[in-house]
């Protein structure tokens, strides 16, 4: 490989194993901290226009322990993975944390954070397609606002948040334009690449990442696009973690040529629209944004997506990444599970858990699966 | 004239029977004459279809009555072959089992297998349905897919979970907004201008049944309680399914008037045997329900607190929106956890508890993933004891019948120590 695309490869996966280092860095820099913000989605771009690094907390591979004493153990593995962290004292070194209260089991969630920093906790209308959805959420974010200025002592201009929505835009352009390569380019970009150039967004500045990306695609470009022998695959459900998931894809030869993962590409699908005022324009980016298990839809049209997705980049199967104890995610699975297979769409589930030490179970289905496509 | 005169000389228990049939006539006749049939959310405000004549069916206490007679398995069954996880609310499950029999029913003509042998009250499918996650976001889940399945509208009544107290107006404002984007949905399913001045009526009815409803939850306060509050968990049934009719407000009247007929006469719930006093926090486990009053009873406690039935406590100002607003979104379990125990905390003073049971619900995230904080303010601000068990409220594999007992006992012990 290119010693140019090594670089920026080792790059990515450094940044998205190593938050604390990230924060760190951006404190040296700054003299600014970082806000932590917890899935699934939160107007980032108001952290950023503080002037501090918003960082995910998605949790991690963990074994769980102390975190039993405070949630069940049917609570979903990313949950029980966070309370482990923050009981561990991992999110110390944060200013402040930013919670949104999506499912039944955030809502509890917000309400139990043992970590030291202090939390700010809103709540998205799920009536979402309504104008007085959006005249809700412009109120919650109003006091997330506040309290950021308060908690971290610093004002947050209506043009500081304007400039993070150009920021932010921009990322999430160049992180579309990222996946439509990965598709073409799977020799370089298998399912662990892919997923450090993502996950790494969530830890340093959206400038930087923007520009690092950018340059990682001009590299790619030189190359000839390859034909790919192996399978290509659509990704769909919260996360595709712990990386031993996706060294069983890459080992299969899967390509993920496009995901529906709300980790991942659910937050870039779409930009944060023009508007009157920045909070308007941020509230607006739920109403318009669609196809998440999280963000109510009568409609239900994440079945039509995944087909629509299915049949662009002309992929050969659909996996689905089901995280353990989701209830949301699993009450989608039935209606589009219908959905692909009534358009003869191979697809195959595989349960995601944080704490999973053993992957053969999954190493077989993905074998077996693989050898039927 | 006649059947008047039958109401009159009913017992609250019998009057909860007939009025359950009755509702369950009522949505039969409505599906068979063409008149329109909606399934709603339990604590979803039932005024504006009720207003709008439209026949009103509920999943939560269908899939309760369906646990309670020992039937969820085979509704359990379909679900899962439909691909629903074991790990989702189990009333959801049951009913969209169910649901998927009736569609079959309704797609070949022929009455399936599992639904021929099931003890379900036989409800027709909806025309349309409304949910509300003043409880849940489970049940936001659920009606997309009873809304998807059967190609039916869906109203959302969204009441945004309250991180904060007290509720702030934009809030309000907001749920007030979905009351008349609910109107005009109304309005164009039905074909018809939306009858304010009946809505009013229905309001006020609420009203009156309401404060039944709470005139009833208030007799567990004598000591000793001419009422065990295992009872609040079957007529519950009637401020689900009827609170916005008469029915309601004629039943709990007459179950209230009995007790304080009971209280006059010295007839206690437990018949002199009242040793202590419980607050059970969560819901009922329907399948074992005997089991768990059984269980109390032998040890002579009763449940004299339950903030469940508390969920209706819908008091507002009928004509304002933003009142009745408020009303549907300050559900205790929709509020922060400090809210959340005060309420409770008041559950357990007003019941003169000498302890807290509370249930792990296998199917209720919602009311058991902040158990552990809430036991430990209520505990904080009583002093008193508590215990959990782990259960269902629909799925009888969840529950441990030897587990409740050692855990009642284990709680038994220590309200006797204490003395």
């Amino acid at each position: 490989m290119e010693g140019n695309l090594k670089k920026f490869i080792d790059l990515f996966e450094h940044i998205s194993s190593n938050p604390v280092e990230a924060i760190k860095n951006h404190k040296k820099e700054t003299g600014k901290g970082a806000v932590g913000v917890l899935p699934v989605y939160a107007p980032e771009e108001l952290i950023d226009a503080a002037g501090y690094l918003p960082v995910g907390i998605w949790g991690g591979h963990h074994e769980i322990s102390k975190a039993r004493t405070y949630l069940p153990a049917f609570a979903c593995s990313i949950m029980q993975s966070i309370m482990e962290m923050e009981l561990e004292g991992a999110f110390d070194n944060l200013s402040a944390v930013l919670m949104s209260v999506p499912c039944d089991t955030l809502k509890c969630f917000s309400q139990k954070w043992h970590g030291k920093c202090q939390t700010i906790v809103f709540t998205h209308p799920q009536n979402r397609k309504i104008k007085a959805a959006n005249l809700f959420l412009e109120e919650e974010y109003k006091i997330v606002r506040r309290k950021l200025e308060e908690i971290l002592d610093v004002k947050i201009t209506d043009e500081a948040i304007n400039n993070s929505i150009e920021i932010y835009n921009e990322n999430r352009k160049v992180m579309r334009e990222f996946t439509e390569i990965a598709a073409k380019y799977p020799q370089i970009i298998d399912p662990i690449v892919r997923h450090n150039v993502i996950k790494s967004r969530w830890f340093i500045t959206k400038k930087q990442h923007t520009e690092y990306v950018r340059n990682f695609i001009n590299e790619i470009k030189k190359l000839k696009v390859e034909p790919w022998k192996g399978k290509k695959v659509i990704l769909t459900g919260i996360m595709a973690e712990p990386k031993e998931v996706l060294e069983i894809m890459k080992s299969e030869n899967f390509a993920v040529v496009a995901d529906d993962l709300a980790q991942e590409s659910r937050q870039f699908r779409i930009d944060v629209p023009e508007g009157k005022t920045p909070l308007e324009r941020l509230a607006k980016w739920w109403q318009d944004f669609d196809g998440c298990a999280l963000a109510t839809d009568p409609k239900k049209i994440r079945g039509k997506m995944l087909i629509d997705m299915y049949k662009k980049y002309e992929a050969d199967a659909v996996i689905v990444c089901m995280m353990k104890f989701c209830d949301p995610e699993e009450f989608d699975y039935p209606i589009y599970y219908k959905e692909l297979n009534d358009n003869d769409i191979r697809n195959i589930m595989i349960e995601i858990d944080l704490e999973m030490t053993s992957f053969e179970q999954i190493k077989t289905r993905l074998q077996s699966f693989n050898e039927t496509l | 004239m006649d059947e008047k005169k039958d109401i009159k000389n009913m017992s609250s228990k019998e009057l909860l029977a007939y009025y359950q049939g009755t509702l369950d006539e009522e949505a039969r006749q409505a599906k068979k004459e063409g008149r329109l049939v909606c399934w709603s959310a339990s604590v979803a405000p039932p005024e504006f279809c009720v207003a709008m004549d439209i026949a009103m069916v509920y999943p939560e206490t269908h899939a309760a009555g369906i646990g309670a007679r020992k039937g969820s398995l085979d509704m359990l069954e379909v679900a899962d072959q439909k691909g629903y996880s074991l790990d989702i609310c189990s009333y959801a499950r049951v009913n969209l089992g169910y649901m998927e029999l009736l569609k079959e029913k309704a797609l070949t003509g022929k009455v399936p297998e599992k639904l021929k042998n099931s003890p379900a009250a036989d409800v027709p499918l909806p025309d349309l349905v409304i949910t509300c996650n003043n409880i849940c976001n489970t049940l936001l889940k659920w009606y997309e897919n009873l809304a998807k399945e059967l190609n039916i509208p869906c109203i959302i009544i969204d009441v945004p979970f309250n991180h904060t107290m007290p509720i702030p107006q934009y809030a309000k404002d907001y749920i007030a907004s979905q009351f008349e984007e609910a109107i005009s949905q109304l309005e164009e399913v039905t074909g018809k201008k939306f009858d304010y001045d009946k809505f009013l009526e229905v309001q006020k009815q609420t009203q009156r049944s309401v404060a039944q409803w709470n005139r009833l939850a208030k007799m567990s306060q004598y000591k000793p309680s001419p009422l065990n509050c295992f009872d609040m968990f079957n007529y519950m049934a009637l401020i689900v399914c009827a609170r916005s009719r008469d029915y309601a407000e004629i039943t709990f009247k007459k179950f209230a008037d009995e007790l304080e007929e009971k209280l006059e006469n010295k007839q206690y719930a437990l018949k002199g045997n009242e040793k202590k006093r419980i607050t059970w926090e969560g819901i009922a486990v329907w399948p074992n329900l005997g089991h768990t009053f059984k269980t109390l009873k032998n040890l002579g406690i009763i449940m004299t607190g339950s903030a469940y039935p508390g969920l209706w406590n819908l008091e507002y100002t009928p004509g304002d929106m933003s009142s009745m607003a408020d009303a549907y979104t300050r559900i205790y379990i929709n509020t922060c956890l400090d809210n959340r125990a005060k309420v409770l905390t008041d559950v357990v003073q007003d019941g003169k508890c000498d302890g807290v049971l509370y249930h792990t619900n296998r199917s209720c995230k919602l009311m058991s993933f902040l158990n552990s904080e809430t036991a430990a303010i209520v505990q904080e601000k009583t002093g008193l004891p508590f215990t959990s068990f782990d259960g269902d409220q629909t799925d009888p594999r969840n529950y441990s019948p030897a587990q409740y007992e050692t855990r009642v006992q284990a709680l038994d012990e220590i309200m006797n120590e204490e003395n």
